[in-house]
């Protein structure tokens, strides 16, 4: 060691070798210590807590020089045990606990778990057209605010920055109207068993047609950044390459199997909310790599604008139209409608059961502490979420809670193609490849 | 899942005058469906007995519930039963495995379930194997589908099922060292009573419930 001693950056001996740790600053002291030992082979520990790796994943690289050798992936950092908590819950109240998984797509986990008790309970048809279009709606800008953050810190972490600016920019136009819905911006639990917690407020399709308008003029800006710039094609081309048969293999959905060629998307292939009744295109690439990925996410931003603009115009058509099925078993007795001082509680409503019925009273009270019952059995129901097949596993035993429930999150399958899209690359086109696959780890952990 | 339950609160007699108490609870059906089973079922069913000779013996029930075909298959048959349906059936895609535990049915407590797509003819079906809490190992199906390794480690986690021949059968959520499996019935929730403005609320799994 030639430079000051530092305690955090120092190396040891241990059976295994000698462990380094590295702080950061300390480049040049560890190039020259490595240098001095004969072994080629390093192992490097990144992770959990590393900027480029997407949350707390952890990654174990072996590298001879540059090369990766072997990537191996630590995860359960971000446990949180939703499911077993789910079991604890009515059947209304496991949809706050389902948003929460991953985090930059909530309405399609809540919309997962909602179409699974909708099936247990058969009321899949009995649920209004209005909610219907509402869910694809809310789906649709929820994709897009999901892809920008892909893109976005995809970029920043290849050394881009100003496309996270962008894209962050987007993400917000999205956030603030999903705000303005739903009185949040994530985790909203706004899908519920039977529709939607609330119908839109009023005025809002025209505030919908000049988000589209907005986000359509700014999709062009990253476009016109990376799409064909010579050093992001040098840093995503041919890197992360997974074909076909290894994506069927390793059960990948999503952008990453699109982009390898095959246009599965279970919005055109098993339509669940109305999808058939929209027009829109399946994006692929042919390319298998990281830039295809890429391409595959920016051309869908566009796709959703379209089914955001039909679904507007279905809700035109459909106004005043009730969000929620007309079974009062099932349906959420408040009514909710955000009042001028920014509160939810339906003065109507509580007028009802407070001054005229006693039996709305009772009802309310038994409906809301203990929930309805779901027929035992079991279902498993699927959405196109923007990272691939998100399935809802829902058994119940014919109770007021959940018996079982299981979220296949694509996150958490789609990151074992770690290895397999970085052994025998670079140790820097690592990032890349991870970047690409979009994993969110409140998702892959739960 | 056990026995037909009356009324909300499991209380027999009361005026109960919310008219829920009126509601009966079924328990889940336990036999075997009969064909036809409508759909593309009974053309998997069909091809299933055609390319799989040990059919009637490997496969115990046969159930279709709500739109969704479940093979119940013997657990030391699964790997024969699998090749077939990737190779022959074109279920090219598992998407996971999913346990459940029962612990009230005896010798059959712990099941996984195996969601099946088949991409070129655009069908889903699903598997379930049963196995005793006493002897909890299923063959893995990791050298058939190599995206469900991540998937077995997962339920050997939360539920202690062994899956024998999977390439490195450990924990992958909770730390190494954990003791018990969480998604377990008798494994508790935990949590703490929280006290606000002088009234405690219980913890979730403390709390009164309804049966």
């Amino acid at each position: 060691m030639t430079t000051t001693f530092d305690p955090y950056a120092s190396s040891r001996e241990t059976t295994e070798g000698t462990v380094f740790s590295v702080t950061g600053g300390d480049w040049d002291s560890l190039v020259s210590e490595i240098g001095e030992s004969k072994e080629e082979r390093i192992i490097v520990n990144m992770g959990p807590q590393h900027p480029s790796t997407h949350g707390v994943l952890r990654l174990v690289l072996e590298l001879e020089g540059e090369t990766v050798t072997e990537v191996r992936t630590g995860i359960g950092y971000l446990h949180t045990g939703i499911e077993k908590n789910i079991e604890f819950r009515n059947w209304t109240q496991a949809v706050t606990f389902a948003t929460r998984m991953d985090y930059l797509s909530p309405i399609f986990n809540e919309t997962a778990y909602c179409l699974a008790v909708e099936k247990l309970l058969g009321i899949t048809n009995d649920v209004p057209e209005r909610a219907s279009v509402i869910r694809v709606l809310m789906m649709e800008l929820n994709r897009i605010s999901s892809h920008m953050v892909a893109l976005g810190t995809g970029a920043l972490e290849l050394g881009a920055m100003a496309p996270m600016f962008f894209a962050f920019r987007d993400r917000e136009i999205v956030l603030d109207t999903f705000e303005e819905i739903t009185g949040l911006r994530m985790n909203m639990a706004y899908v519920r068993p039977g529709g939607v917690s609330q119908d839109l407020p009023e005025g809002m399709n025209v505030k919908l047609r000049e988000v589209v308008k907005s986000l359509r003029k700014n999709f062009g800006d990253n476009a016109k950044l990376l799409i064909g710039n010579t050093i992001w094609m040098k840093r995503t081309e041919g890197i992360g390459y997974l074909d076909l048969a290894g994506c069927t293999t390793l059960g990948i959905t999503g952008p990453v199997l699109r982009s390898a060629g095959l246009p599965w998307d279970l919005r055109k292939m098993q339509p669940y909310c109305g999808y058939e009744n929209y027009e829109f295109d399946v994006i692929t690439a042919d390319t298998a790599d990281v830039y295809g990925r890429f391409l595959v996410r920016m051309a869908e931003l566009e796709q959703s604008l379209r089914i955001i603009e039909q679904a507007i115009d279905k809700l035109d058509k459909l106004e005043g139209q009730p969000v929620m099925v007309a079974d009062k078993k099932i349906a959420w007795p408040a009514q909710l409608a955000l009042g001028a001082d920014g509160l939810g509680n339906s003065l109507d409503h509580i007028r009802e059961i407070m001054g005229t019925s006693m039996e709305s009273l009772i009802h309310h009270f038994k409906l809301v502490t203990e929930g309805f019952r779901v027929p035992a059995g079991q279902v498993y129901a699927a959405v196109e979420s923007p990272r691939g097949e998100l399935a809802a596993h829902v058994v119940s035993d014919g109770g007021t809670r959940p018996y079982r429930v299981h979220f296949r999150e694509p996150s958490f399958n789609n990151l074992q193609s770690t290895s397999a899209m970085s052994e025998g690359g670079m140790v820097a086109d690592i990032i890349g490849a991870v970047a690409s696959i979009d994993p969110v780890m409140g998702g892959v952990d739960r | 899942m056990s026995e037909d339950q009356t009324g909300m609160f499991g209380a027999t007699g009361t005026g109960d005058t919310s008219g829920y108490g009126g509601l009966v609870r079924t328990a889940a059906s336990t036999g075997s469906t009969e064909r036809p089973f409508g759909g593309y079922f009974d053309e998997v069913a069909d091809d299933l007995e055609r390319a799989y000779p040990d059919f009637a013996d490997a496969i115990t029930r046969v159930v279709v519930d709500r739109g969704e075909l479940t093979l119940h298959i013997k657990k030391t048959r699964l790997p024969e039963v699998a090749y077939v349906l990737r190779d022959k059936l074109k279920f090219e895609m598992c998407m996971g495995v999913s346990g459940v535990h029962y612990p009230e049915r005896t010798g059959a407590e712990l099941v996984a379930l195996y969601p099946l797509l088949s991409m070129t003819k655009n069908q889903r079906i699903r598997l379930e194997v049963a196995t005793s809490d006493l002897d909890p190992h299923i063959p893995s199906v990791v050298e058939i589908w190599a995206g469900n390794n991540w998937h077995e480690r997962e339920t050997f986690d939360m539920f202690g099922i062994i899956f024998d021949g999977h390439p490195g059968l450990t924990r992958i959520l909770m730390p190494d060292d954990w003791d018990g499996h969480p998604q377990r019935k008798d494994y508790p929730l935990g949590g703490i009573s929280v006290e606000y403005k002088g009234a405690t609320t219980p913890a979730p799994s403390n709390r009164r419930s309804y049966q």
